[in-house]
């Protein structure tokens, strides 16, 4: 690049239903990198974006469940194309907002990549491990399917700024679930590129949305919003995470807190799944 | 021939009919779709297309300026290719039908009214027999009227059949189509009992919709509907037509239409005595799409008259 | 049969011919083995020609493999797996599965014609079910590897190594698929086996797996007759085995494996039972009914070969049938129009005509449709055999061909009673409004496939096999894993 060269610098907007406004509220912050440098202005969310993102995930939610699990794996697997062949982009703000090497960088990106592609394999295969045949007794034929809770809010961890991001928005949305999700505070721009990358990744409007800007205005509108379905606490402390989660049982939200084991266990996937039975009648 | 005497007697018939197994129905459908017509076939099959046209305008906003337009359009689709049909007829409301039927003189296009307070039927019987009267005397020779779709999801099908009827007899010789509104019905086994209200009644056409709901023609309702006018005249001798009308734009879709009626109850339904397209903008794709197949290249939308 | 029949024929309007290009299939004359990523000559130079069954003409000539060339693949795939694949995460391993998927929706239109040439499916089929089908089971499949302790096997299951596979040429690349997609996922090298009589798509697939870089000697493709098949049976460096074809050959297979220590799975035949309730949705059923037996020409393991119908509807549902029938367009397989393509060898057709004879001799009601048939390649015209009894060699022989027998039934009990009265147990239908029944009936079938109120709907989530002379073993969904992991 020619160092006489100006380049053309990038406004980060918010995501919300399968467009990039600015904040209703015309605010942003300045976002620096981990060793102080100016990085950008990012939007500043404010509660009636948190509102608005809410909406347009109800609105996709029934369309997306809608879709068959094989459309929904493509669809994420999609996004995982798209982040591998933007990974070096990815990567650079990696660098610059956990304050990596660049080989460390590249490595995380690599991780959270493989991650996208492990969701998108999970969403036709989930149903053969949560779900069952009941051996009841009785003449009836006993079935539980899993079914999304619907809208789950994310409050994204604070530090891992990539990994931890694509592993709590994308287990809610491997199951069914549309999301709204509060990036990290002071490293949003890598999860602010991912939301970039779904609307060429076949994501239907609303399926993801993003909201940055400060974890502690914006999650409380997004804790007592009684159109959420499931809350993930990820990024909060303890302290706050106990007010919240106290707000959020004013809807009998499901609310997830940080645990241990959760691949093995597939906490993430289960969280946010209701068990649907059915029973009919054997009978000539 | 079944004779109704009451309503009980009609529930019984309607609920011996067999019951539609949905994903089957589209997927039968859908299949039929892919049906590729070429060449010859595809040049037929357009100019049948246009010849089964009911060129509607169906507006609050209709006026005579309007509905001379439609019907000099309806005469000549193409003022310059004599070798494109005419359509079937015009369709228009009641208290335009004297108009349409001054500007289309002696031309082979028939006019059709609808009548019955389209399109939501929700009238006395009384106001929309005299609706269907004016359109006759008015000079229709067709009436499109709408079943009352209230009285039919509340399980009052006697109603249904008698006013069936009673429009009938008050078309005197003008034909009969009976519009069932399958978007309301919502489930293809209402539609297959509809179908059944309405031919039983003694409609000359059934057609699937007024265009004015948000679901109107789909490939299905249409399957479902030509199997019924099928399995009727094998039960009566009685040959009922179909009219679709709604949301069918392309020359495409309408070759899809010709290709269900084809392989579902046959090529004796291949004729505008018993198959309509109700619809406006379709003529104009119709017309392209002979024009392109003629030219060998994709032509502008201005080739042809906007109305 | 009666008049009834003639006189509610349907008049028909003509389509035009409406033909695929054979040229997107892009053929070469002639094709070598796959072994350790690359094509190669026949260590013994034979070779044979395969041909397009709808017109008798030559399409490509290719390799049959040698004992020796077996040994080779054999010795790749355990070079492979040893030096390679075994080493390969489950992660890594998703990911080429999944590069091997999207190719082949980037290639389908292509593979879809060399299908139909090869085979003599119609176009429409190739190219609406097949190929879709053999990218969802790549697609299905690579979502496992990387989940492997989750599929209900424990923690960290094993793969079996190197898995010979051989597969019959009803649905060349589809059964390629169903057999390499979980055998990759769960870690194995495989050496592929196509029936000598549609050897080209997986040849065409061996060149995917070139564009995808997957390792040499994860997947070795070789061509040949009865006798490499044979061999790669025979072979000891092989774990595991997996055959799709007759129960026939399957008998002689697990006889020569029942002495080594090589794992096995089977699908084999079958004489599926379509059994009609008087409730059925009756214009869905007819369409049922057809597709049961007709898709695919009836070259279909698990083809609704019998109908079973319920005796009070029996005379409407026959007659609806007939009608139904005569509307099937039979003829060029590369027109998108044909709704039956031809047989696919002469051998089969000779059986065919062999079997159908039967049904003449033991007194059935024949209906043969009249629609025209081309003079050259290898046609058969769609059957309906009405009247047959259960003692019928028509009723009990699987005739893998468009032929339908018809029985009836009185009651749901006896309908399953017939429905089980048969050493197979592959696939059966049952056509009812009443779902207490349907479950009632599905509960008591024999049969490892039970479609309601369908037929011949196939995904890779969902698991397929046959109980008794019909196979053991599972193939599609976490139970397809089962037949290649070591637990």
């Amino acid at each position: 690049m020619s160092e006489d060269r100006l380049d053309v610098r990038k406004t980060y907007k918010l995501l919300i239903n399968g467009a990039f406004p600015r904040s209703e509220s015309g605010r942003s912050y300045e976002v620096a990198s981990a060793k102080g440098e100016f990085l950008a202005n990012v939007a500043q969310g404010s509660r009636k974006d948190v509102r608005d993102a809410v909406v347009a995930a109800r609105g996709a939610q029934a369309k997306w469940w809608a879709q068959s699990a094989y459309n929904r794996g493509q669809v994420v697997y999609r996004l995982a194309e798209m982040a591998e062949s933007r990974r070096d982009e990815l990567a650079e703000h990696v660098r610059l907002a956990e304050g990596l090497s660049s080989k460390k960088a590249q490595a995380s990106v690599s991780r959270a990549v493989d991650r996208i592609v492990w969701y998108a394999g999970w969403t036709d295969k989930i149903a053969q491990i949560l779900g069952s045949s009941n051996p009841v007794a009785g003449p009836f034929f006993n079935f539980s399917v899993p079914v999304p809770s619907g809208v789950v809010g994310v409050l994204c961890e604070q530090d891992s700024s990539l990994e931890a991001f694509v592993n709590a928005v994308l287990a809610p949305i491997a199951v069914g679930n549309t999301v709204v999700a509060v990036a990290s505070e002071k490293r949003p721009t890598p999860a602010v590129l991912l939301g970039e990358m779904t609307a060429t990744a076949d994501f239907p409007a609303g399926l993801l949305n993003i909201v940055t800007g400060f974890t502690g205005e914006v999650a409380p509108t997004l804790a007592s919003h009684e159109d959420v379905d499931g809350l993930d606490l990820a990024g909060v402390d303890e302290a706050f995470a106990n007010e919240l989660a106290q707000l959020a049982a004013g809807s009998i939200k499901r609310v997830l807190r940080p645990g241990a084991n959760e691949d093995t266990s597939l906490r993430r996937l289960r969280a946010f799944v209701e068990t649907s039975t059915v029973w009919h009648t054997i009978g000539q | 021939m079944p004779v109704i005497e009451n309503e009980s007697q009609l529930r019984v018939l309607l609920s011996g009919l067999s019951g539609v197994d949905a994903v089957g129905a589209e997927a039968r459908a859908a299949k039929l779709g892919t049906r590729s017509l070429k060449k010859s076939t595809k040049l037929t099959a357009l100019d049948l297309a246009i010849s089964m046209v009911d060129l509607t305008t169906l507006e609050g906003s209709d006026t005579p300026g309007r509905v001379r337009s439609l019907c000099t359009k309806a005469m000549h689709p193409d003022p310059s290719d004599a070798s494109v049909p005419s359509v079937a007829a015009v369709c228009v409301y009641p208290d335009l039908v004297a108009h349409a039927r001054h500007v289309l003189g002696t031309s082979p296009v028939k006019v059709a009214s609808v009548a019955t307070a389209f399109p939501s039927g929700r009238a006395s019987l009384k106001v929309k027999l005299l609706d269907v009267r004016e359109a006759v005397d008015a000079g229709a020779d067709e009436i499109d009227m709408v079943i009352d779709r209230g009285a039919f999801l509340s399980g009052r099908v006697g109603q249904v059949f008698d006013e069936v009827v009673a429009v009938k007899a008050a078309c005197g010789s003008a034909h009969l189509k009976v519009i069932l509104e399958t978007g309301e019905l919502a489930t293809y086994d209402n539609a297959r009992k509809a179908s059944w209200i309405a031919m039983l009644g003694g409609a000359d056409f059934i057609k699937t919709s007024t265009g004015k709901v948000g679901v109107n023609a789909t490939l299905t309702s249409a399957l479902i509907m030509l199997e019924a006018v099928r399995d009727y005249a094998e039960m009566t001798g009685v040959v009922v037509g179909v009219k679709v009308a709604g949301g069918i734009r392309s020359a495409k879709d309408a070759l899809r239409y010709l290709v269900v009626i084809n392989e579902t109850a046959g090529s004796q339904w291949l004729s505008p005595d018993r198959f309509r397209f109700g619809a406006s903008s379709l003529l104009n794709d119709l017309l392209m799409q002979r024009l392109k197949q003629r030219r060998g290249v994709y032509v502008r939308p201005d080739e042809f008259s906007g109305d | 049969m009666s008049d009834d029949l003639t006189s509610s024929r349907l008049g028909s309007m003509a389509y035009d011919p409406a033909p695929e290009s054979s040229a997107i299939a892009r053929l070469k004359p002639a094709y070598g083995l796959f072994v350790n990523g690359e094509f190669s000559d026949p260590s013994a130079h034979e070779s044979f020609v395969t041909v397009n069954p709808a017109n008798e003409e030559a399409l490509a000539t290719v390799a049959q493999a040698s004992v020796a060339d077996v040994d080779r693949a054999v010795y790749a795939a355990r070079r492979a797996y040893d030096t390679v694949w075994s080493k390969t995460t489950g992660a890594e391993r998703s990911k080429y599965l999944f590069r091997i998927a999207r190719l082949i929706q980037e290639r389908s239109r292509e593979l879809a014609v060399v299908e139909t040439l090869d085979n003599g499916k119609p176009i429409r089929e190739s190219r609406d079910v097949d190929i879709p089908l053999v990218a969802a089971h790549f697609f299905y499949y690579a979502g496992w590897a990387d989940k492997l302790d989750h599929a209900g096997f424990g923690p960290d299951p094993k793969p079996l190594g190197v898995a010979g596979q051989i597969i019959p040429w009803n649905f060349p690349l589809l059964m390629a698929a169903w057999k390499l997609a979980p055998a990759l996922a769960a870690g194995n090298t495989c050496v592929l086996k196509p029936a000598e009589t549609t050897p080209l798509s997986a040849l065409v697939l061996a060149e995917i797996l070139q564009q995808a870089e997957l390792p040499e000697g994860v997947v070795n493709i070789i061509t040949g007759d009865g006798a490499t098949g044979a061999a790669l049976v025979d072979h000891p460096g092989v774990d595991k085995i997996a055959f799709t074809g007759s129960t026939e050959v399957g008998r002689l297979i697990q006889q020569r494996v029942a002495t080594s220590h090589k794992h096995l799975t089977l699908e084999l035949g079958g004489k599926g039972a379509n059994i009609v309730f008087d409730d059925a949705p009756i214009d869905e059923m007819i369409e049922g009914i057809i597709d049961g037996i007709f898709f695919n020409q009836g070259h279909v393991c698990c083809a609704g070969s019998r109908l079973l119908v319920q005796e009070s509807i029996a005379d409407d549902v026959l007659r609806r049938l007939i009608r139904r029938v005569d509307q099937l367009r039979v003829g060029d397989p590369l027109d998108k129009n044909t709704d039956v393509g031809a047989i696919n060898s002469a051998a089969q057709l000779a059986r065919i005509r062999e079997l159908t004879a039967y049904g003449d001799e033991e007194g059935a009601t024949r209906y043969t449709s009249s629609c025209p048939l081309p003079d050259k390649g290898y046609w058969f015209a769609p059957t309906v055999f009405a009247d047959v009894a259960q003692s019928h060699r028509i009723a009990r022989e699987e005739i893998f061909g468009p032929v339908l027998s018809v029985l009836t039934f009185r009651t749901p009990e006896e309908a399953v009673a017939k429905a089980n009265n048969s050493n197979y147990g592959l696939a059966c239908g049952v056509w009812s409004e009443k779902g207490s029944r349907t479950l009632w009936v599905a509960e008591r079938l024999r049969a490892g496939v039970i479609w309601a109120n369908t037929y011949n709907r196939f995904d890779p989530a969902s698991p397929f096999g046959g109980v008794r002379e019909s196979g053991f073993g599972r193939e599609g969904g976490r139970h397809g894993l089962e037949a290649y992991l070591d637990v």
